[in-house]
């Protein structure tokens, strides 16, 4: 145990975490030269392209120093505010963790909501100046942010290149020398930490989970504390670049364990694993049962592929135990599932995983948050779409969630976001500088705000220099209502929206603009309306079509004319109808793009 | 009843609106001439056991052909296929080509109907379209032509001009009543990619007129031929009776046609195929005994949604009962099925067992087509 050393790495997205990792895996001979892809650590590839890390992994390494003998977990975290609670489980089962600053940017929003966890979890934090090889690196500015930001002394931060593998012997020094070995106790019950699971098609799921205490061997009968689940444990072993099956797993160590479960919803992040005879006392602190804050509709555009799509999201779920959907009809998209995400990112992931390995196109509706209602009978309702609210004779108040954001940027932009955020109803908590020309602001807003448009804009108004973060702080009482869209009189679920009362007029002209836009002219006009109840707050028209016509067939190429028509029904076909109204799948998302 | 359709792609200058294949190296006519006939030799069995019925020479400016170059093209095309002695033969023909000499000389060749590419009989608009002849010019050469004894006379027109007024159209329109010509094509400008207008319009350089003033145009000509006993045929073609174009009819009746020279389509039922867009390309492979063209075979779901593309385009309609023989009778039902709205909005009629566009049907035609097509990825 004494030469064991886990950690993780913090780093915000582009800083080079996952080449530096790759670094560390080829010097420690983990990992031949010719396994080299390009960022191993990453395997999905949608993670890639996007150089997030969204399910968090681990390996194993060997390494020799002073003649010793040490075992390295490096155990990886995803890298975005969405998986938030699942880097904190990461965090709690490492002693150590390397936070890699990119030498160019310097630190990020992202960056110190994670180390701050770490910091919590006492970690020991092994700073690291990435990109060292890059000409506009600038290190010494870089270094007084992070000796503002940890108190730690200048020589301790390691300057480092994953491309160039500057700096790498002198991280997996610091590894050893500075990080604590992990300090379980070897005789007690066994307390182990899930941290991760994978599903695999042919094993089944496999958590991912590190021995606080005790010591765990092949076939031995556990239990999951919080689920209450009791397994068998089939295999256990390490985390190589391929797991690798092992007799025992003892205080300290990280390792896998596969006991034929099938779904993920069995496996729960942070839960702990013990034996069923002689079980450890406490579960490890911090576990909970993560909700889905971000809700939306999810439908098959094709109708036909209402059961295909059930399928997929139950396979999706399979590995992605924080997605959650259950069966919704809309009137407008008949049937389909409404689906919870953690945010807005794993919002996006699910429709592309959708897209690419299930081939289903789909139409998603306007995200909302969870809200509860309060009803006047004094019963408690959780709303996750605005057509489940009760009437609202029967209302007595509503709750939204909140959020504690936290913006860095340079202070040239700290005017117009503020104005941003008061905008979308934040509360300014506090601002500092941490250098001439680097702003830190927090503030306390409704969830509901950054679900519409705030990322964009905050990105065009900065451009691009503020990096951006949240926390869930609770719930708070809102003056909210209901805005529906009206197609030709006709109301549209799909598109109506709870909203802050002030927002409301703005919001409904706003979007019936934006409707025009994106209807396109049809045989009829076609009126597009926003209502508060019975009120019209807002009222557009897109014109009939009176001319569509080729004049001309040039020369009998008839070919042309056909593969335009054929076109033009094609784009039809992915449209809704919606009354007499054929209406795009864009449309649906109309409110996320509001100027 | 087959057709013959060949494309000489010279032009002297380019007009604003066109974005056909041309080319302006007229130099390169004899070489042009050879490959055509070339052409014929090599797809001389490709309409094999078909009378040939039309010719029809289209351009690019096929007047800028010599009256001994238009005889040898048509000397090979009767040596080579079965021509009917009757055969409507067509040539497009710009009025500033048009002068007594070069018409006497194309007078005395088998060509016996004219085309002749007005466009405008103002001179302003034809400034704007970059047209080399002026309105006079326009109204001595049908004159001329008629003078030659040629009766079989078409006329181009241009609507929906930009900056263009029902004054403006209905003095073109009673212009050619007052030719009394036996064919009018009169065409709403559109803005196509490559073009000069297009560009310009992108560039707010020209306005395109509204699509109230479209729809104002298309009446007044609507009305125009129903006053001058024009039988509106075609969505963009008006004639006399006996005055229809035979080969142009023939696109929309699903006959067979083969096209010779650079860019030109050819039919023949089972397949589509069209010549390189390219005059050296064209040439050279030619030269080599090869043929510089790409093709696609007609799936049924292509042959149904031609067939409702081209029937639908001429006062026939779809004729059901062909429609019921070709693609069958559950069809015919679904298609019923599918049009019954635009019958209900007067968008379509039926009449005689046949399916046709109503006048405000017309200028929705490509709304309405696209509707009632199937999918080619379709079930």
């Amino acid at each position: 145990m004494e030469n064991i050393r886990n950690f993780c790495i913090i780093a915000h997205i582009d800083h080079g975490k996952s080449t530096l990792a790759d670094r560390l895996l080829q010097v420690t001979n983990t990992i031949s030269e010719r396994d080299l892809q390009a960022q191993v650590l990453d395997d999905m590839d949608l993670e890639r392209e996007r150089g997030i890390t969204i399910k968090s992994h681990a390996i194993q390494m060997d390494y020799e120093w002073n003649n010793q003998k040490y075992v390295l977990n490096l155990i990886d975290t995803p890298g975005h505010v969405d998986f938030s609670y699942e880097v904190s489980r990461s965090i709690a089962a490492c002693e150590g963790a390397l936070l890699i600053i990119d030498a160019t940017q310097g630190i990020q929003a992202q960056t110190i909501s994670n180390l701050y966890l770490a910091i919590e979890h006492n970690l020991e934090i092994i700073p690291i100046l990435n990109k060292m090889d890059l000409p506009n690196a600038m290190p010494e500015e870089v270094k007084d942010q992070i000796i503002e930001l940890i108190g730690c002394d200048e020589s301790d931060i390691i300057e480092a290149s994953g491309k160039t593998g500057q700096g790498v012997p002198e991280i997996l020094e610091a590894i050893i020398k500075k990080i604590p070995a992990p300090s379980g106790e070897k005789d007690a019950p066994l307390q182990a930490l899930i941290f991760d699971s994978v599903f695999n098609s042919f094993r089944g799921i496999i958590a991912y989970f590190k021995v606080n205490h005790g010591e765990i061997r092949k076939g031995d009968l556990v239990k999951f504390v919080n689920t209450g689940k009791e397994y068998n444990a089939d295999e256990v072993g390490v985390l190589r670049l391929k797991p690798e099956p092992r007799e025992i797993l003892r205080t300290g160590d990280v390792g896998y364990i596969i006991s034929g479960i099938k779904t993920s919803k069995e496996v729960k992040v942070g839960d702990t694993i013990t034996h069923v005879k002689n079980p450890c006392t406490r579960a490890v602190a911090g576990f909970e049962d993560v909700k889905p804050m971000v809700f939306a509709g999810v439908y098959p555009v094709d109708a036909d592929q209402y059961e295909d799509l059930r399928a997929s999201l139950e396979k999706l779920q399979l590995n992605d135990a924080s997605l959650t959907f259950e069966p919704e009809s809309s009137l407008a998209l008949g049937f389909g599932f409404r689906c919870g995400f953690l945010g807005l990112l794993h919002m996006e992931i699910v429709q592309e995983r959708l897209d690419r390995e299930f081939d289903m196109n789909v139409i998603t509706t306007v995200p909302n948050v969870s809200f509860t209602c309060y009803t006047k009978k004094g019963e408690k309702i959780e709303v996750h779409n605005p057509s489940g609210l009760p009437k609202e004779n029967l209302i007595d108040y509503i709750e939204e969630p909140y959020i504690k954001a936290q913006i860095i940027t340079v202070a040239d932009y700290i005017g117009p976001i503020m104005k941003l955020c008061i905008d979308k109803r934040g509360e300014l908590q506090s601002q500092v500088y941490t250098s001439s020309n680097r702003v830190e602001v927090s503030f306390e807003m409704p969830l509901s705000e950054i679900v519409f448009d705030f990322y964009d804009k905050l990105k065009s108004i900065s451009k691009g220099y503020a990096s951006f973060d949240y926390y869930r702080t609770g719930f708070k009482r809102a003056k909210l209502i209901k805005l529906d869209i009206l197609l030709n009189g006709e109301s549209v679920d799909a598109l109506s929206a709870l909203i802050h009362v002030d927002h409301a007029y703005e919001f409904g002209r706003k979007i019936c603009e934006k409707l025009k836009e994106l209807i396109p002219r049809q045989q009829f006009d076609i009126a597009i309306q926003a209502a508060i109840g019975a009120k019209i707050i807002a009222r557009e028209t897109v014109k009939a079509v009176r001319k569509d016509v080729t004049a001309k067939c040039y020369g009998g190429d008839i070919t042309r004319k056909r593969k335009l028509l054929e076109k033009q029904k094609k784009g039809k076909k992915r449209m809704r109808q919606i009354g007499n109204v054929e209406v795009p799948q864009k449309a649906f998302l109309a409110v996320l793009k509001l100027d | 009843m087959s057709g013959i359709y060949i494309h000489i792609p010279f032009c002297r200058t380019r007009c604003h609106y066109c974005d056909f294949y041309t080319t302006t190296q007229i130099k390169r006519k004899p070489e042009l001439v050879d490959a055509l006939i070339k052409e014929m030799e090599l797809r001389q069995l490709w309409l094999e056991g078909e009378t040939i019925k039309t010719i029809y020479f289209g351009g690019g400016t096929p007047s800028l052909l010599s009256a001994d170059e238009v005889s040898m093209i048509l000397d090979a095309a009767n040596n080579l296929f079965r021509l009917d002695s009757k055969s409507e033969i067509t040539i497009e023909a710009n009025p500033d080509d048009l002068s007594t000499k070069q018409i006497r000389l194309l007078a005395n060749t088998p060509v016996n109907r004219f085309s002749i590419g007005i466009q405008s009989f103002h001179n302003h608009q034809l400034q704007l379209m970059n047209r080399r002849h002026t309105a006079q010019e326009a109204v001595d050469s049908v004159k001329r032509v008629q003078d030659a004894g040629i009766h079989n006379i078409s006329v181009d027109l241009i609507y929906g001009l930009p900056e263009s007024n029902r004054t403006l159209w209905n003095q073109n329109l009673e212009q050619v009543s007052a030719l009394n010509v036996k064919h009018l094509s009169a065409y709403h400008l559109t803005y196509e990619k490559g073009t000069v207008f297009e560009v310009k319009s992108r560039q707010g350089k020209i306005f395109p007129c509204s699509e109230e003033e479209s729809i104002l145009q298309f009446k007044a000509l609507v009305n125009w031929a129903k006053e001058q006993d024009f039988i509106h045929y075609e969505i963009s073609n008006f004639g006399k009776k006996g005055f229809f174009s035979q080969h142009n009819t023939n696109y929309w009746m699903q006959q067979k046609y083969i096209g010779l020279g650079p860019s030109a389509h050819s039919y023949n039922i089972e397949t589509r195929s069209w010549n390189v867009s390219n005059l050296s390309v064209y040439v050279n492979t030619i030269q080599k005994g090869e043929l510089p063209q790409e093709s696609e075979t007609l799936s049924e779901k292509n042959k149904y949604n031609e067939f409702l593309i081209t029937s639908l385009r001429t006062r026939w309609g779809i004729k059901l009962d062909v429609f019921e023989r070709l693609f069958g009778s559950e069809e015919k039902e679904r298609l019923i099925q599918k049009a019954a709205p635009y019958i209900k909005q007067e968008k379509l009629y039926l009449k005689d067992n046949s399916m046709i566009l109503t006048d405000e049907g017309v200028f929705l035609s490509d709304l309405v087509l696209s509707e009632l097509m199937v999918l080619p990825d379709e079930d």
